[in-house]
């Protein structure tokens, strides 16, 4: 019944704590606190302008937040608040250890390099220097994101919008993140891609292992994708549970609202 | 064999009400200090007309619905769990190794194969990918489930096919636990005798359920125990 049971493992991957974020005297997100382990796949739901993108910014490490920690389980420092780490450690451990899929592909490749310079590239930020290593790592990435590799030397303007995102999952996943954040990853991608692309994720993350907070407005993508979701309004978290239960039965009147305002096919 | 083996599902006082919020605070009880207990190799079956509470009780103890009051435990890894205090990841595992659930409906994933969708709980358990398959495609051939059909998407089969996928999906894994909420809906005769002998076996391995049958044939074949949901009902 639910989307994706992985296994999941015992320690948290990551502490946040009494997350808060205000622009100016406009709220964010307020008092925000969840941990996630490694293998599970975290839903972030609510409607345009409840705080669920200020969240994922805040916790990518992208927007410091006006209050509350961030604590990652970092490869090179153990557990840390990544806004206590000095800037060029917080990049690193984020090229490292991190992913962040963009719901419009433009925000996440470099549109003047070619497709496979775009998978290749966390790799050689990574002190990748073996071309031909590179190059085949690359080619394995696309064919297992199902992209067609006679056109790996092609620009992403030329690329149709599920093939950018191809791209950029490959991107996202070569260098062996642990934890990878997706912003409405299907979001822009008419229904029959989008079905595959929401397969070929299931079956990366489960794979791989990975843990993946998601943010998405599409309850069915949060079906789909996510084991544990996160109800959000006017920046509060006002609902948390298993994915199925918050779907099936929810408790706080906005998530009923929100359930029952799905149209049925 | 003489021993007493404790029940692996322990239900008691149970209450579901539903408030819908959006309806002014409408309040629907639907059951209320319920208590069952189910040992192994036992099926008890809900019996009670349509609208009585037997699949909102099965949904809360799979922890689908969140009951309003009492406990669920179930006994995972040789300790008992409550379903209804446990935190998400414990649920997930209580899921993934010991508590199987088959809806009547088969949730389709776009795309995925049938023999893919039947090996998935294995995979997801370590199981090898070829063991996995052969489990799967035996398992398939078991249900009669056309060859022909396994390498598709089951979004396009008929009902009675997608009903025993659904099965296949759901006894592969051979849960210690198993809650059934009318796997044999769609079912031609043939078929249900196919699932009651599936359903058997795994009561045989020791298995315990609890089940929702409106077929009468089925649930004579392997209730146990009648269990009068009705008993239960608050009074609206």
């Amino acid at each position: 019944m639910n989307a994706l049971s992985s296994r999941i493992e015992s320690t948290p991957l990551l502490k946040v704590d009494g997350l808060t974020k205000w622009y100016g005297h406009i709220l964010g997100c307020r008092d925000v606190s969840f941990d996630m382990r490694a293998g599970e796949v975290l839903g972030i739901v609510g409607e345009s302008g409840s705080g669920k993108t200020t969240l994922l910014n805040c916790v990518s490490g992208k927007l410091p937040p006006s209050a509350g920690s961030i604590q990652f389980e970092t490869s090179r420092f153990g557990m840390s608040d990544i806004y206590a780490m000095s800037e060029p450690d917080r990049r690193r451990m984020q090229r490292e250890d991190w992913g962040f899929v963009h719901q419009n592909p433009r925000d996440g490749l470099r549109m003047r390099v070619s497709g496979g310079a775009n998978v290749a590239e966390p790799m050689m930020s990574l002190g990748g220097r073996h071309y031909g290593k590179m190059r085949q790592a690359t080619i394995d990435w696309l064919e297992r994101v199902e992209f067609d590799t006679g056109r790996i030397d092609d620009r992403p303007a030329n690329f149709s919008g599920g093939m950018q995102q191809r791209i950029q999952v490959a991107r996202n996943l070569i260098h062996g993140p642990k934890l990878v954040f997706m912003d409405e990853p299907t979001g822009g991608l008419d229904v029959s891609v989008q079905a595959r692309l929401l397969d070929l994720l299931r079956e990366l993350v489960r794979d791989l292992r990975l843990a993946v907070m998601i943010v998405t407005h599409d309850m069915a993508v949060a079906r789909l994708m996510a084991d544990r979701l996160m109800v959000m309004k006017s920046g509060q978290v006002v609902e948390t549970g298993l994915t199925d239960q918050v779907l099936d039965d929810p408790q706080h009147p906005y998530t009923q609202i929100l359930v029952s305002s799905v149209l049925q096919i | 064999m003489s021993e007493i083996h404790p029940p692996l599902i322990i239900v008691e006082g149970l209450a579901k009400t539903f408030v819908l919020h959006n309806a002014d605070s409408a309040q629907i009880p639907v059951f209320k200090g319920l208590s069952l207990e189910v040992g192994p190799g036992e099926c008890i079956v809900l019996a009670g007309a349509s609208g009585v509470g037997k699949s909102s009780l099965m949904r809360s103890i799979y922890g689908n619905y969140l009951p309003t009051a009492g406990s669920v435990r179930v006994l995972h890894d040789g300790a008992y769990v409550d379903i209804t205090t446990a935190d998400p990841h414990q649920v997930l595992e209580v899921r993934r190794r010991t508590l199987g659930y088959v809806s009547q409906f088969l949730r389709v994933i776009p795309r995925i194969s049938t023999l893919q969708l039947v090996m998935e709980p294995l995979l997801e358990n370590g199981v090898a990918v070829e063991e996995a398959r052969e489990r799967a495609e035996r398992l398939l051939s078991d249900l009669k489930l056309p060859q022909a059909h396994w390498d598709l998407p089951p979004a396009t089969f008929s009902g009675g096919e997608q009903q025993r996928v659904n099965i296949a999906r759901s006894f592969i894994r051979e849960y210690p636990v198993m809650l059934l909420d009318e796997p044999t809906a769609s079912l031609d005769a043939e078929n249900r005798a196919i699932v009651v002998q599936l359903i058997r076996q795994a009561l045989a391995r020791g298995a315990a359920m609890i089940g929702i049958f409106h077929d009468e044939d089925v649930r004579d074949a392997v209730a146990t125990t009648l269990f009068p949901v009705a008993d239960f009902r608050v009074a609206a």
